[in-house]
């Protein structure tokens, strides 16, 4: 059955039309919903995109960033102020991908994917998003959790504050073809301090579960204490709470449990 | 309901008709008859329908056709001259950079993005630029060779 098409001027229109049509599903960079397409998926009969340059731009000035949804990997590589995802989003795809793939796009990206979310989440992101004509501001865990369910609203962008510093924020992404590959387990970490101590710690691991998820208790065995070899050793220790991964093609979800905390520990001690 | 599109293939103006879904790719080979972007796996994963929207490298299987209207979309087939090989595919014959065939299409266009756009890649550059191309046969490395050796020589056409 051929898909209706339905191209909007605006993000508003692009959302009622989400909100209102049946079978609507809302198409970005198409990476992942084109694969859904070409496999003959009937869970929808309507793709709606959007020609709004807003859900392109990318905000720089003040404390808080933003990201519009339709910016591409390829686009935040271009942005020198937000250096600090470059690592995330380099490790995402083929050039073709990342000229494609988007920053909202990639909040739907089902395990192993959604390596950009993973970071996100370590960042204690906002998803912005326009459901009918209520536009909504939702803390990304909060949206995580109700995925499915967010899917009929319009994301029209992510915004949060700038990390701390540059070592504050780390990044690694295990995979087992180099240089692309999927997630074996994707590890993000935001780690400010004060006066030598970890304050507010977010660690997030993606491809352990069905949305990139926080280890809130390898957090909290960071709190307040120095980054010194008996906290990293707690924080290990305690990495898999929470997490739940699955068997796939790429690792066995034992085999994610075994590894987790070892790649926690790198990156809780800054090795490459 | 059939939606008209008009885009630039390989130089030349078109226009089609197709449905809301259609992907690129389908639209390049069956309706415009250009057979060089192929078909691998449809899901993104293997770069076989690489092709280039505004210079820049993209999945063919993964746009949508009506995502293309009023842009350029350069294939493999721009590449031909008459009898005349592109230095890429002059590079890929000398260095036995193919052996089935099926990748070529797209680690050429993917190749093409990156001179293109820097004329003097290094090693990991190259390797990064092809990183969304599966090759079953060669193991890579004289791909690697060939779109170095490209690169080298002056270019024959821009």
């Amino acid at each position: 059955m051929p898909l209706t098409l339905r191209t909007c001027a605006t993000a508003a229109e692009a959302s009622a039309a989400l909100a209102n049509e049946r079978g609507a599903r809302y198409l970005g960079g198409g990476t992942l919903v084109m694969r859904d397409v070409n496999e003959g998926d009937l869970s929808f009969s309507t793709l709606v995109r959007t020609s709004d340059r807003s859900l392109n731009r990318i905000e720089t000035s003040g404390q808080r960033l933003l990201i519009g949804a339709g910016v591409t990997y390829a686009a935040l590589l271009a942005e020198r102020e937000l250096a600090f995802l470059h690592p995330v989003a380099r490790s995402i795809g083929g050039p073709a991908v990342r000229n494609m793939g988007t920053v909202g796009g990639n909040l739907f990206a089902p395990a192993p994917f959604g390596d950009l979310t993973t970071a996100l989440l370590a960042l204690d992101a906002i998803v912005l998003t326009q459901g009918g004509y209520n536009p909504r501001e939702i803390a990304i865990e909060e949206f995580l959790a109700a995925r499915e369910r967010n899917a009929s609203a319009l994301v029209l962008a992510v915004s949060f504050a700038r990390p701390a510093g540059p070592e504050a924020f780390r990044y690694r992404k295990v995979a087992r073809v180099k240089p692309k590959g999927g997630s074996v387990l994707t590890i993000a970490a935001h780690l400010p301090t004060s006066g030598g101590r970890v304050t507010g710690a977010r660690i997030a691991f993606g491809a352990m579960g069905a949305t990139a998820l926080r280890a809130k208790s390898a957090e909290r065995a960071l709190e307040g204490r120095p980054l010194d070899a008996a906290a990293i050793s707690a924080a290990a220790a305690v990495a898999l709470d929470g997490l739940a991964p699955v068997d796939d093609a790429l690792a066995s979800a034992w085999y994610r449990r075994e590894v987790a905390g070892v790649h926690l520990r790198r990156v809780l001690s800054g090795e490459a | 309901m059939k939606l008209p599109l008009q885009f630039r293939h390989n130089g030349r103006d078109v226009a089609l008709f197709v449905d809301g879904g259609t992907n690129l790719l389908t639209a390049l080979r069956e309706q415009l008859g250009d057979m060089t972007p192929k078909f691998g796996c449809e899901q993104g994963g293997c770069g076989a329908c690489t092709v280039l929207i505004d210079g820049a490298a993209h999945l063919s299987c993964l746009t949508l056709a009506a995502a293309v209207e009023g842009r350029a979309v350069e294939t493999l087939e721009s590449l031909k001259d008459g009898p005349r090989l592109h230095p890429l595919q002059q590079a890929f014959m000398d260095r036995f950079a193919a052996q089935c065939g099926y990748c070529t299409p797209g680690m050429l266009m993917a190749a093409k993005a990156l001179i293109d756009r820097n004329p003097t890649p290094s090693r990991a550059e190259v390797v990064e630029a092809i990183s969304g191309n599966i090759c079953r046969c060669t193991g890579y490395e004289a791909i690697i060779d060939a779109v170095l050796d490209a690169a080298q020589k002056p270019r024959a056409r821009a």
